[in-house]
């Protein structure tokens, strides 16, 4: 039973070229299915403009998908600003990458996180008092930091800040996106293991949307790879980031620097992901694909299953049938 | 026989408004040398080459030495710095977009250097700039001198921010941070670029990330920095394979791996000491497992332990053992 699923979701935007150009649209998400199961961890990976943070604003019931359902707990997406989805997004939250840009800088910490309980009208004032208090020790930062001010936080103990806050309504799902991009090393390992205690005392699913295929390998149980719009690749992470079997994850894989001798011999890819608006014919990757043959310009491959369970969108690559 | 260093920096200290941002940096680049400066945010590994090089503000109080091929620089007059920064020394940034001028056409900007560190113009000059853009690797380098950075990607961006260091011929490129804000395969293909460009033309690179899979495929020599000081120093092989310092062990241990089984990351708790707030003796101290009280007595000086391996730690032996 999964908590979120999206089926075949698509997010259309209208955009011009010069002033007066006509409208094309671009498709930031295309045809995109996947689930959340209660308590597990979905990573989304992929390079700038591949459409996994529109994802997760879909996910949110933020924006509405042009084509294709989004379901959260058993039950379709209610239309944006309805009681009915005021109340479902209570149990689906954001955890953005930017904490100082999401936090009011003239509010103390302790308002912000009780800001959503009293939007929710959960508790009463000495209850909601409580409450604040015990999220903020369960986030890890000290009960005298409640009083100050985002700006004289650290960038660690903001980000453990807005945790809390999301943490406030008791949810069912986070969406985090990139959470731990802007923290030092150090800090980011801080944040990722609590990320993870908490998953485990509260049950809680995360959508986690990162750059950072380190970072995805370390917290996901499952792991969907993005390219232009669309999963290129889904499945068990150490499975995909020890053989990644699409050409595009096998590039991404191999341009990550580790300290040490490497596994994968390094794909070097020519040129720049393509425009959205000007999406190839075909196969999305194939201008890029060190290994496109004449079908990839003509057909996009669907997300198929291979023999080791995972799905993989490519020509070359052959399914179970 | 030994050769000199290219640049040598003797007890480099800044501080700004009387807080210390750099606390005694000694550091020698050799003739084509590939060296890394890794470390967290505010450790001074950018603030040292910009003070190098007389780029901070004239509110930092910059002393110390930093030599280029034995003229000093710190206090150098203007006419002198002008020689040295963007010719013998050329420095790229993180964000290309904000380093280029937007209302100008690449290929001029890169002439523009030409003009000014090779006195060449006219026809030269554009065949020259031509010439930077293929071996900067950017296609159909006739028709993109004429555009502006906003019709470039970010990737594209940095290769002419590369063609513009090159402009000068330097012997020393300083790359601060220069893929960080690249996606992961374009990122991919300017490490690339660097390395190729430095076994063409035989300069030397520094380069400064918070990276260390970068720095580790990149350089020879790794500096890794901590509070505003250098904590150890080791071939990247050796530091990689055999961390002596407990900071660096430390990051090492916070980096999630990408193969082999999963295992819980060994934060490092704490936080980086404030400016207004630095230890009195070792500035890790606080955040060390193995810290004694002699930890705050002074600051530790470098031991040797191994060939060209250094580290600044008076428990390495005590830190080798499991915390």
């Amino acid at each position: 039973m999964s908590l979120l699923s999206l089926d075949g979701v698509s997010r259309v935007y209208q955009t011009r070229r010069g002033m007066f150009g006509r409208p094309i649209p671009v498709r930031a998400v295309d045809h995109v299915s996947l689930s959340v199961a209660p308590g597990r961890t979905l990573g989304i990976v992929g390079e700038s403009g591949c459409g996994k943070s529109t994802t997760g604003r879909v996910a949110l019931g933020i924006e509405r998908p042009s084509e294709g359902e989004v379901r959260f707990e058993g039950a379709a997406m209610p239309s944006p600003g309805t009681p009915d989805w005021r109340r479902m997004r209570a149990r689906l939250q954001l955890v953005p990458q930017d904490p100082l840009g999401a936090m009011d800088r003239r509010l103390t910490v302790a308002t912000q996180v009780e800001e959503p309980l009293e939007i929710h009208g959960i508790g009463d004032k000495s209850d909601r008092r409580d409450r604040v208090q015990a999220l903020l020790r369960d986030v890890g930062l000290r009960a005298d930091l409640a009083e100050r001010h985002p700006h004289e936080l650290s960038g660690g103990q903001r980000q453990r800040a807005v945790l809390a806050r999301a943490l406030a309504t008791d949810p069912a799902l986070l969406v985090c996106d990139e959470p731990v991009s802007a923290l030092d090393v150090s800090i980011q390992a801080q944040v990722i293991n609590m990320l993870t205690d908490l998953q485990a005392a509260r049950g809680i699913a995360m959508l986690f949307i990162s750059h950072d295929l380190k970072v995805v390998r370390q917290i996901s149980h499952e792991v969907a790879v993005m390219y232009l719009g669309r999963i290129v690749e889904q499945g068990d992470p150490e499975a995909i980031f020890a053989d990644p079997l699409h050409p595009y994850s096998r590039a991404l894989v191999s341009a990550i620097p580790v300290p040490g001798p490497r596994r994968i011999e390094r794909v070097v890819l020519t040129g720049d992901p393509p425009n959205p608006a000007d999406r190839p014919s075909g196969c999305a990757f194939h201008p890029r694909c060190p290994v496109a043959i004449a079908e990839c310009a003509i057909s996009n491959p669907p997300l198929q299953p291979t023999a080791d369970g995972r799905l993989v969108a490519c020509h070359l690559v052959g399914g179970i049938a | 026989m030994t050769i000199a260093p290219l640049v040598s920096i003797r007890d480099l200290r800044v501080a700004f408004h009387g807080l210390p941002a750099l606390r005694g940096i000694d550091l020698d680049v050799m003739p084509g040398e590939a060296v890394g400066l890794v470390g967290e945010s505010g450790c001074g590994k950018s603030v040292t080459w910009l003070a190098a090089l007389g780029l901070l503000p004239a509110t930092a109080v910059v002393t110390g030495s930093v030599k280029l091929d034995g003229t000093e620089l710190l206090g150098a007059a203007p006419a002198v710095l002008d020689r040295v920064r963007g010719g013998r020394v050329a420095m790229i940034f993180q964000d290309p977009a904000s380093a280029l001028n937007p209302v100008k056409r690449v290929g001029g900007q890169v002439a523009e250097a030409l003009a000014l560190h090779r006195g060449m113009t006219g026809a030269a000059a554009n065949a020259e700039v031509l010439r930077l853009f293929d071996q900067v690797g950017i296609p159909d380098a006739r028709r993109r001198v004429h555009i502006y950075p906003h019709e470039m990607s970010g990737g594209q961006n940095q290769r002419v921010m590369i063609a513009m260091a090159l402009a000068g011929q330097p012997e020393l490129l300083v790359a601060d941070e220069p893929t960080t804000a690249l996606d992961a395969t374009i990122q991919a293909q300017i490490l690339d670029l660097l390395r190729r460009l430095q076994q063409e033309t035989g300069m030397a690179l520094v380069l400064i990330s918070h990276d260390l899979g970068v720095v580790a495929e990149m350089c020879r020599r790794v500096c890794v920095m901590y509070a505003g000081r250098i904590v150890e120093q080791a071939p990247s092989d050796t530091l990689f394979a055999d961390p002596r310092h407990p900071y660096t062990r430390g990051l090492l241990a916070a980096l999630p791996d990408m193969v082999g089984p999963r295992r819980r990351l060994e934060a490092i708790p704490g936080g980086v000491p404030e400016p207004w707030n630095m230890p009195p003796g070792c500035a890790f101290a606080p955040r060390c497992g193995h810290a004694t009280a002699e930890c705050d007595a002074a600051i530790p000086g470098f031991s040797s332990v191994g060939p060209d391996h250094e580290a600044a730690c008076i428990h390495l032996e005590s830190a080798m053992a499991p915390a």
